[in-house]
């Protein structure tokens, strides 16, 4: 065709209106890298102040508490996040696993048209609805049932409440993430085991899974680090005492749950101020170090299918 | 003894929806020889395949009516085990899918599936197998490497010996040299030539100069249906139909 | 020597098969305790909350402290959120539609800058409200800028804006090459093909986002935690403070007082409520853009 013709027609307003949005939207986009960098330093700078006082064994192995004398000491938040996510995630791996597989293999398209926006819905609740939940159904149910097979006395705020409010709230989050991970199997390599002999079973459980063992692990890290960050929810039936918690009917007292309780009143001293952030920071830290590690795994994971 | 017949499909129809994917399809397939599916893109050849092993069981859109034989046995319709089927049937696909883990089990796959087999008997049949598909040579020092590591050739050829090691009498090859290099090709058709001795050897592919090369029986088909069939020297040197005519000019594409 | 290694055989297939139903039967389990969960959740919220509800509780503000006092409803929550969440998601959606734009028009050829961008998109997307909350609230100390409703919007739009941003790109990314390359050589500029066609082109990607972005902000209660205050009172202007639904779940919650603890279950309701009209909306919209894709 006439290429000049219409070269022509782009008149140089209309160029300048091209460049103009061009830049300001490169600007816009830069914005985006900027933030987490901005939130890390930011959040670095707020907490010099308590690292300069105390050292960063101190801080992380040390279980004593005592804003008002100076000590702190992040154990017994660490550990109760650590309990609570790792509890959760052994609550919601299996189910997650077990449905994924269910609904990628065998649930035919009528069961999938009932999960999807049963997966949906869970996915969009709050985390304060869930909150709810888990004191009018969770917390009576562990107190008046689970604990009392046990043999234990307990109020239901305690790090078992929390850690199934918090696998029903990372439930569909992974599970999500498996339906994914199986589904971009190629078909033809299950076609290949059928063929040589194999029954749909033996597929799943020799060629399916293990091909996709490391999306399933990386699944599980994502699941881990979204947990780890979940504040309300958790902070509302786990207990928040600050002690290393002892067993699964013991209260716990996580890292987010600890800013949350504090953060607003103590502005006023600047080393508990300094404390607060450095627990963002160490937050931060943690979710972003389980979030990285398995994004990795799963890209290089996708490559291998390309 | 010359036309035994290994494969006969009587009046297969198969559609998904309102959607009609293979329409009427009518063929005999003979024993020990090498038999080439040609067609333009899309004209089924895959599916079809698909259908004699079964593989249409895992997309429940699919409707499949009609008879497929194999040996006189109605593998559609059989109340036989389907895993016993294709066990019948090596499969080579399009490109090379290696069971996700090493290269030793790749080959042994199918033969530990169904029971516990004598480890040393094992050994001997995975070498053996691997002899088979000449990539014996290439991988006895590292059959304990996942079968990603090696190369799309040898892949191909470790597809072949996986599917050998089943002790199929029926070889379904679609396109299995599209993905490889010239000189892997050429291995793959000399494989084929030697192997067509004791296996029925059925292959798809869209170069026609391989399949004047080694068909023995050449089925032509065309938006689904089978316009032509018959020996390869009657089929390159004296089409029936028009259609078939233009193919093999390459005009149709 | 045949016939035993048949027996061996079908022995293992019949243990097989049992070991299938076994495993399918807990597969069906999951997924059913899963959908069972989520009923159980619904109903929990609505047996406690919905004897609550009244004409009062949802045209009311809170009479004498949202805290103690026993009076008036939670219609400053209703009103709170909603402003909160209309404002965050329109911060959002000016800042990431042209983001997003950016990513699949100028980047189109770049494809590992967009793929870097997209990675961090995705970990912005993990980084707890909390952090967002604790950090926007250090930000306002510094500036001397007071928890208002404008506060809240800023940081809610932060937190809200890598999920927006990755929703419409993913709408984007399928629109056709084919398209954009029969704009460009109608000569189109990039900007006319980004504003024009692919704006046009993915509307219901771009209604999803803006969905799912809006559900994001109204729930979210750690970002807002000390960035709105909390009152009793409807905001009239940007600088006030302000109590969003989740915020007033939160807090009426804990109070000793029954009837104060009631509106926290009806604030619960009515957030539910709002969700699940966004999940069925956006369910609706979708499927009415395309009919014939089944996701999963
Ligand atoms: N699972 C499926 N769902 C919908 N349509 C399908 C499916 N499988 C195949 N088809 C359709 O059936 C027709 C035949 O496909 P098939 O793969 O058999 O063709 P082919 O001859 O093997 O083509 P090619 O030479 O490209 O491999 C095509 O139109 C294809 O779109
Ligand atoms: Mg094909």
């Amino acid at each position: 065709m006439n290429w000049n013709r219409i070269r022509d027609n782009i008149s140089p307003t209309r160029l300048q209106i091209n460049k103009f949005n061009e830049v300001w939207m490169l600007v816009w986009t830069l914005f985006l890298v900027v933030v987490p960098l901005f939130i890390v330093s930011g959040l670095l700078w707020k907490s010099s102040l308590l690292l300069e006082n105390h050292t960063l064994k101190e801080i992380i192995f040390s279980s004593e508490w005592k804003p008002m004398s100076g000590k702190f000491g992040f154990l017994p938040f660490i550990m109760s996040s650590l309990w609570v996510t790792l509890l959760s995630l052994l609550i919601a791996a299996p189910i997650c696993l077990f449905s994924a597989i269910h609904l990628t293999q065998y649930a035919n398209r009528y069961v999938l048209r009932f999960m999807q926006p049963v997966i949906d819905i869970l996915a969009g609740i709050p985390s304060v609805i869930y909150g709810v939940w888990g004191i009018i159904a969770v917390v009576p149910f562990v107190a008046e049932k689970i604990a009392p097979m046990f043999g234990v006395q307990t109020t239901g705020y305690n790090i078992l409440s929390a850690s199934i409010v918090l696998a029903v709230m990372v439930i569909p989050f992974i599970l999500n993430i498996l339906i994914d991970i199986i589904n971009t199997i190629p078909k033809e390599l299950t076609e290949a085991s059928l063929s040589l002999g194999a029954g749909k079973w033996y597929t799943i459980k020799h060629v399916i899974l293990r091909k996709a063992l490391p999306g399933i692990i990386s699944a599980m890290g994502l699941g881990l680090s979204r947990s780890f960050g979940e504040t309300i929810a958790v902070l509302m039936v786990v207990g928040n005492v600050a002690a290393i918690p002892s067993g699964i009917f013991q209260p716990g007292y996580p890292l987010p749950a600890l800013i949350a309780n504090n953060y607003g009143e103590m502005m006023s001293i600047p080393q508990y101020d300094s404390a607060l952030m450095f627990s963002a920071l160490l937050l931060m830290i943690i979710v972003l170090f389980f979030n990285i590690g398995s994004r990795f795994l799963i890209m290089s994971y996708e490559k291998r299918f390309k | 003894m010359e036309n035994q017949t290994k494969i006969k499909v009587e009046s297969l129809n198969l559609s998904i929806g309102n959607k009609v994917i293979l329409n009427d399809i009518n063929i005999s397939i003979p024993k020990n020889k090498i038999t080439v599916i040609l067609g333009p893109s899309g004209c089924g050849k895959s599916t079809l395949m698909k259908s004699m092993n079964r593989l249409t069981d895992l997309y429940p859109e699919m409707k499949v009516s009609g008879n497929i034989f194999i040996d006189d046995e109605d593998i559609l319709h059989t109340k036989n085990d389907v895993t016993e089927i294709r066990k019948r049937m090596g499969l080579l696909s399009q490109r090379p899918y290696p069971l996700p883990m090493s290269i030793y089990k790749n080959v042994a796959y199918g033969l530990k599936i169904s029971g516990r087999v004598n480890k040393q008997l094992l050994n001997k049949r995975v070498e053996h197998y691997l002899q088979q598909a000449s990539l014996w040579n290439e991988v006895k020092d590292r059959l304990k490497d996942p079968a990603s590591s090696l190369s799309i050739g040898q892949q191909q050829r470790l597809c072949l010996a996986r599917g050998l090691a089943v002790d199929p009498d029926i070889i379904l090859a679609d396109e299995p040299t599209s993905a490889l290099d010239p000189i892997s090709s050429q291995e793959i058709e000399k494989k084929f030539l030697e192997l067509k001795g004791n296996y029925t050897i059925i292959l798809v592919t869209h170069i026609l100069r391989q399949a004047a090369r080694i068909a023995d029986y050449v089925v032509f088909m065309y938006l689904g249906e089978v316009i032509e069939q018959g020996p390869a020297k009657e089929f390159f040197s004296n089409p029936q139909t028009e259609i078939t005519k233009a193919y093999l000019r390459g005009s149709i594409n | 020597m045949k016939k035993d290694s048949n027996k061996k055989t079908s022995f293992k297939k019949q243990r097989l098969k049992y070991e299938e139903y076994f495993f399918r039967g807990v597969m069906l389990l999951s997924s059913c305790l899963i959908a069972f969960i989520l009923g159980l959740i619904i109903y929990s919220i609505l047996v406690k909350g919905v004897p609550s509800l009244s004409w009062e509780m949802i045209t009311q503000t809170p009479k004498g402290g949202f805290y103690f006092g026993k009076e008036g409803g939670i219609l400053n929550a209703i009103i709170g959120s909603i402003y909160l969440a209309f404002g965050a998601t329109f911060i959002a959606f000016i800042i990431g539609l042209p983001i997003s734009l950016y990513m699949n028009v100028w980047l189109s050829h770049k494809e590992k800058w967009v793929n870097m961008l997209r990675f961090i998109l995705d970990l912005l997307w993990g980084i707890p409200s909390i952090v967002y909350g604790a950090f926007g609230f250090t930000i306002m100390i510094l500036l001397g800028i007071k928890a208002s409703l404008l506060a809240g919007i800023i940081v809610t739009a932060l937190l809200i804006l890598p999920i927006m941003i990755r929703a419409i790109d993913e709408g984007l990314k399928t629109v056709p090459k084919g398209l954009k390359e029969s704009s460009y050589s109608l000569g189109s500029t990039k900007s006319e093909l980004a504003f024009k066609i692919m704006l046009r082109q993915c509307i219901p990607g771009i209604v999803t986002a803006v969905l799912l972005s809006f559900g994001r902000a109204i729930g979210d209660a750690a970002a807002v935690l000390f960035t709105t205050g909390f009152t009793d009172n409807i905001p009239t202007a940007l600088n006030q403070p302000t109590a969003t639904l989740p915020l007033a779940i939160f807090f009426q919650l804990s109070s000793p007082i029954p009837e104060v603890k009631e509106r926290a279950y009806a604030a619960a309701v009515i957030l539910t409520s709002i969700i699940l009209i966004i999940s069925v909306l956006s369910r609706v919209l979708t499927q009415k853009y395309n009919k014939h894709t089944i996701k999963f």
